[in-house]
């Protein structure tokens, strides 16, 4: 006991001391470098994008002040200007014991390249907390760095600690929260090892292939379907220079984690935390933005939440989860339903009935405007009549009366929708037009952060000008309006409406901010089954030591094998011939690359002598079109005597004889009846 | 109970040569003096399964068992012999008696298993989820040579081996996922949608099947009239129940209806779920329940079946007698730590010495020993950690250490026996020494010879 009580302040003191030589310091990754958020993201970094009336960026880095970091450094890529100046004029700068300073970087493809600027410039000295802008949590981080910290003292290849959280576990449930991909992760139960990493990008099986050497390692794991990445992590030191020894990697999860998972000679570990009670997410794609934006309002997020973020009670709450901004201007008629919030300085008129929806400063709505789980941001004009149903207003839009914003639209900044145009479901609208270079998924990506640091060449004037000329054939056909942008908006609209990312077609639903029609959910859930019932059948045919079959089968799939291993053989040792034949090859040349092909396949010179007769009489038939008996036989002496040498060569034996006498009899019988009277006299000349 | 219970006894098993012989099938091999069926069918009684059908291998087995059950239990259970060909599996075995079964379920046993596990138990569990199949898995037995107390500590640095990987739901109720035979050597392949129905699946690999199962019985029919090339149980049907369980195949659709009778089936059917539930104390439905109904709540679209496990506590004892080693082990264990398997024989002291042993003068016998009654032993002998069976004539100045010595067996002075099996009716001449050594039965050790790590037996004939 005594021994106990002196261990315990002694140790606590230790950690006071490590503690208080290293500030836990933060990495905030201030641009994600994804696209998920255009066509909004190619004018403004997705980290100042409102959430419910507050920049993104504000909530991570007020949740990282209450968790205890204190020194953050935020790296900025995309728009990095625009980042730098919010931070530089916000309250975060004059902040004490909570100091914020920004790494500027141009050329950027990925968090590997922002962590290895990061490790040149030397300035994290320990553990520290690696996020992203997009972060919403109110999760306690002592728990989880102390963990951290015990294990590193036991093992110091244990590198980090990701935050994971339980989510229900059904596909389509995580669809429908945060429209990520499943997500499928080995945990060892005792140490929260992390074992296994798979999303999206290796989904193609049915199956999960666990190594043995995992299984051997741990008596138990669990595979977590349940489980969601929040991504926050603890990291050591160690990580920046990990990812500055593995140049390429660049992703975080796909590279960074997998890497550390497969690469079994540095012994590097991840160990996960998981937290219960609090609540951790990321905004990763429009899909988790109104996910996100609906807990702030319900205030799970709690305390950070807009009432108690704005500070000086600029924003009050109201009965049933209202939340109202000072010198709102509220017609009487106007009807504003649950979890709704609205911005400073807005007006909105007669009869309008707004539910569900985030409303920014400055926005003046007219009458008999309906507004429907969307987000309206800031200095919005919605004139009469207009409808808006799941979709996100940039600032500055201007929606002519009678427009109707269809389940999914994203306007982007100073975009304007002409009179009583409707903007079909899902559709993308900006003033910039779509760029038009698209690789794979993958380059697209990481290209696009570089990308996005362009300025933005405001084409505004070339648009307006065009204006004039509108001629209102809104149902033109959408190519060749491309040119014509006043036209996909309806009169007097501005803006171009991007056509839907390739392949993205049936992709668009699912991250869009809209909830997914449940039509959509029962298809995911009839492809789910589809997928399986066709890869069980797989499974059950393919795999060798046979689920489902016994040994016996096992060994025919063998034998399977090398048939098709002799079949492509035999044609290799075809081709072989016949280029010999007509470049008119050396005997002994020939017999190399015959032996060649032999070793590669590693069959017995029994099956080169059958195959190259194969491929002799197969010459001698095609070389002979009339199929004349004697001229056939004529050919075939004629081959095989000039080719004897070669043939020789393969005949050790009788087995071999045999064998070629059994191959031709194959060949009688198969192919080429005109052989069967030659059969004895080709023998002879064996 | 309505359950019917299997004995899958075998016969004359090549693993255990020279052990096992036409006199001594394998069903009858003695653990500690009795021939190892008695643990089973022990077990059974205890659990109040009494109708029971014995499978064995071979006529002449067949008869052999019967004899001595019918002896041993002449009144206490109702038991059915039935030989079966050899070499068909279990599942081939199960096959060939497919027309007695009758019962609602049935419990299929390995003759091999010497456990202190209730069936009962597995069989309520069974019941309890009104699952298709339930499994028991033990935990792995350390298995090694005789564990004395120096060896002991090296032994636990000793990986124990894999059997099985094993996928289970976090309630470690369920049966998600089982690899066995060759699957286990590779990387295991788990189905995602299984995992993705339940959340999360803990993967396993220090349990073992343990060669118990119940069964629906018109399920095990179904698969075994409808798959011919499942060999056997453990490594055909129960990964392949398993494997299906969340997408039950043609053949068990309809089984229900015809199974009850006309009007009542769908109540009936109902009833069990509900049933099923409660008993199970779940108030949410398994998994197994919500995977089958289509996304809107609408009628179910996919067919399940349950697949259970029950998982013996780590501090009950499970092997099964399937090798030589774990031939010593299970004699040594029963004779030692796990002694409350021999419930019935009520000793104080730590060894256990037939009705009328005949010591010669300084004789010992250690801890952890048996002796059978009849046997003799000569001046001066030592045995240790040792079963010795009935009417066996020992010498002098003989010592036998970690071994096992059948009845019948004439042990001639000076002889020094240790870590060897020595079968019945076996010789040892005079000053023979045997270290980890197989004497088959009948078998004459001339004198003096020294064995070291062989099996000796009588040529086949």
């Amino acid at each position: 006991m005594g021994a106990q009580k002196k261990g315990a302040p002694a140790r606590v003191s230790e950690d006071a001391e490590e503690l208080a030589r290293h500030p836990l310091q933060a990495i905030l990754l201030a641009d994600s470098f994804t696209t998920k958020f255009r066509p909004i993201t190619l004018e403004r970094p997705k980290v100042l994008l409102p959430l419910a009336n507050i920049p993104m960026i504000d909530y991570t880095l007020a949740w990282l002040e209450s968790a205890g970091v204190e020194e953050v450094f935020v790296f900025c890529c995309a728009h990095s200007k625009q980042v730098i100046n919010y931070l530089e004029n916000s309250e975060w700068s004059s902040h004490p014991n909570f100091s914020v300073s920004t790494i500027e970087s141009h050329n950027s493809a990925g968090a590997g390249d922002a962590l290895r600027l990061i490790y040149e410039r030397h300035v994290i000295h320990g553990d520290f907390v690696l996020i992203s802008g997009d972060t919403v949590s109110n999760m306690s981080l002592t728990q989880a760095l102390q963990e951290h910290k015990e294990r590193r003292k036991k093992d110091s290849n244990a590198v980090m600690t990701m935050v994971v959280k339980k989510s229900k576990h059904s596909p389509i449930t995580q669809q429908s929260r945060l429209g990520t991909d499943e997500l499928f992760m080995a945990i060892n139960p005792d140490t929260k090892e992390l074992l296994r990493y798979e999303d999206k990008a290796e989904y193609s099986k049915g199956f999960i292939s666990l190594d043995k050497t995992l299984i051997a390692d741990n008596p138990s794991i669990v595979l977590h379907n349940d489980k969601q990445d929040c991504y926050i992590d603890i990291c050591s030191e160690e990580v920046l220079s990990i990812f500055t020894d593995n140049f390429d990697y660049q992703h975080l999860r796909r590279h960074f984690v997998k890497g550390l998972l497969l690469d079994d000679i540095m012994g590097y570990k991840i160990f996960t935390h998981e937290i219960h009670s609090s609540y951790a997410a990321r905004i990763d794609n429009f899909r988790s933005y109104d996910t996100v934006s609906k807990d702030i309002i319900q205030r799970w997020t709690y305390p950070f939440v807009p009432d108690v973020l704005c500070g000086n009670s600029a924003i009050k709450v109201e009965r049933q989860g209202t939340y109202r901004a000072s010198e709102v201007t509220l017609s009487r008629s106007a009807q504003i339903c649950p979890f709704t919030v609205i911005g400073q300085g807005t007006k909105i008129g007669n009869d309008t009935k707004i539910s569900h929806s985030v409303i920014g400063e400055g926005c003046s709505i007219g009458s008999n405007v309906t507004i429907e789980g969307s987000y309206v941001w800031n200095n919005v004009t919605v004139e009469d009549g207009c409808q808006l149903r799941h979709a996100i207003v940039c600032d500055g839009v201007i929606m002519k009366s009678g427009a109707v914003l269809e389940p999914g639209v994203v306007l982007s900044f100073k975009v304007v929708v002409g009179k009583q145009f409707v903007v079909p479901a899902y559709s993308m609208v900006s003033l910039l037009q779509q760029p038009t270079q698209q690789d794979s998924d993958e380059e697209l990506e990481y290209a696009d952060s570089s990308s996005g640091t362009v300025e933005l060449p405001y084409v505004n004037k070339a648009i307006t000008g065009a204006v004039d000329k509108v001629n209102g054939d809104a149902t033109s056909d959408l190519s060749e309006s491309r040119y014509g942008p006043t036209s996909e908006l309806g009169t007097g609209g501005v803006g171009y409406i991007w056509s839907i990312f390739e392949g993205g077609n049936d992709e668009e639903w699912r991250h869009s901010v809209a909830p997914i029609p449940s039509d959509k959910l029962a298809k995911i859930m009839l492809e789910k089954h589809e997928d399986e019932e066709l890869l069980t059948q797989d499974g059950n045919v393919v795999s060798p030591s046979g689920d489902l079959k016994s040994d016996s089968d096992g060994n025919a799939s063998d034998n399977n094998d090398d048939e098709g291993s002799y079949v492509s053989f035999e044609k290799e040792v075809e081709a072989t011939f016949l280029r010999a034949v007509l470049e008119n090859h050396e005997v002994n040349n020939a017999i190399l690359e015959v032996n060649g092909l032999r070793l590669s396949y590693n069959l017995a010179s029994v099956d080169c002598a059958g195959a190259i007769f194969y491929s002799m009489m197969k010459w001698a038939v095609e070389s002979s079109h009339n199929a004349k008996a004697s001229e056939l036989h004529k050919n075939a002496a004629a081959v095989i005597t000039k080719w004897k040498k070669l043939l020789k060569y393969y005949l050790h034996g009788i087995d071999e004889e045999i064998e070629v006498i059994l191959k031709f009899e194959e060949i009688c019988l198969e192919s080429c009846k005109e052989f069967s009277p030659l059969f004895p006299q080709v023998d002879d000349e064996i | 109970m309505d359950f019917q219970v299997v004995i899958l006894a075998g016969g004359t098993s090549k693993n255990l040569n020279p052990l096992v012989s036409k006199e001594v099938p394998k069903p009858l091999l003695p653990v500690a003096n009795r021939p190892v069926l008695y643990y089973v069918l022990h077990q059974l009684e205890q659990s109040n399964l009494k109708d029971l059908i014995v499978v064995v291998e071979g006529e002449d087995s067949a008869l052999l068992v019967g004899g001595w059950i019918s002896g041993t239990f002449v009144d206490r259970l109702h038991v059915e012999i039935a030989a079966v060909p050899e070499d068909i599996g279990t599942a081939g075995a199960i096959r060939a008696i497919s027309h007695h079964l009758t019962a609602k379920d049935i419990l299929v046993v390995s003759g091999d298993l010497v456990s202190d596990v209730p069936p009962g138990a597995v069989a309520a569990t069974h019941r309890r989820h009104d699952a298709v199949v339930t499994a028991m898995l033990c935990s792995v037995p350390v298995s090694g040579p005789s564990e004395s107390g120096s060896s002991g500590g090296k032994d636990k640095t000793k990986k124990p081996g894999r059997y099985n990987i094993i996928g289970l739901d976090p309630g470690k109720q369920f049966l998600l996922h089982i690899a066995t035979g060759a699957e286990i050597e590779k990387d295991a392949r788990l189905q995602k949608r299984i995992v993705r129905a339940v959340g999360q699946m803990e993967i396993r690999s220090d349990l073992m099947d343990a060669h118990m199962y119940a069964f629906k019985r018109y399920v095990l029919q179904e698969v075994l009239d409808q798959k011919d090339t499942f060999q056997s149980l453990r490594e055909d049907v129960l990964p392949y129940l398993v494997r299906s369980q969340l997408k039950s195949e043609a053949l068990l659709n309809g089984i229900p209806q015809a199974e009850e009778n006309g009007n009542e089936k769908v109540r009936s059917q109902n009833n069990q779920v509900m049933v099923s539930r409660i008993l199970s104390n779940a108030s949410t439905p398994s998994f197994h329940e919500l995977c089958s109904v289509g996304p809107d709540g609408s009628a179910p679209i996919q067919r399940t079946h349950k697949c259970c496990a029950y998982i013996a506590s780590s501090s009950s004892y499970c092997v099964r007698l399937n090798s030589i080693q774990a031939f010593m082990d299970i004699n040594r264990d029963v004779t030692g730590e796990a002694d409350h398997l021999l419930s019935d024989t009520s000793s104080d002291r730590n060894n256990i010495v037939g009705p009328s042993p005949k010591l010669g003068t300084k004789t010992t016998v250690g801890p952890h020993c048996m002796l059978g009654e009849g046997s003799e032993m000569g001046d001066k002998c030592q045995v240790k950690r040792s079963v010795i069976g009935r009417h066996c004539r020992i010498g002098s100045h003989v010592k036998v250490v970690n071994s096992i010595v059948m009845n019948h067996v004439t042990i001639g002075d000076g002889c020094i026996i240790q870590g060897s099996v020595i079968c019945s009716n076996v010789q040892l001449q005079e000053r023979v020494v045997l270290k980890d050594c197989q004497v088959g039965a009948g078998f004459v050790v001339t004198a003096g010879s020294e064995y070291k790590g062989e099996s000796l037996a009588r040529k086949e004939k």
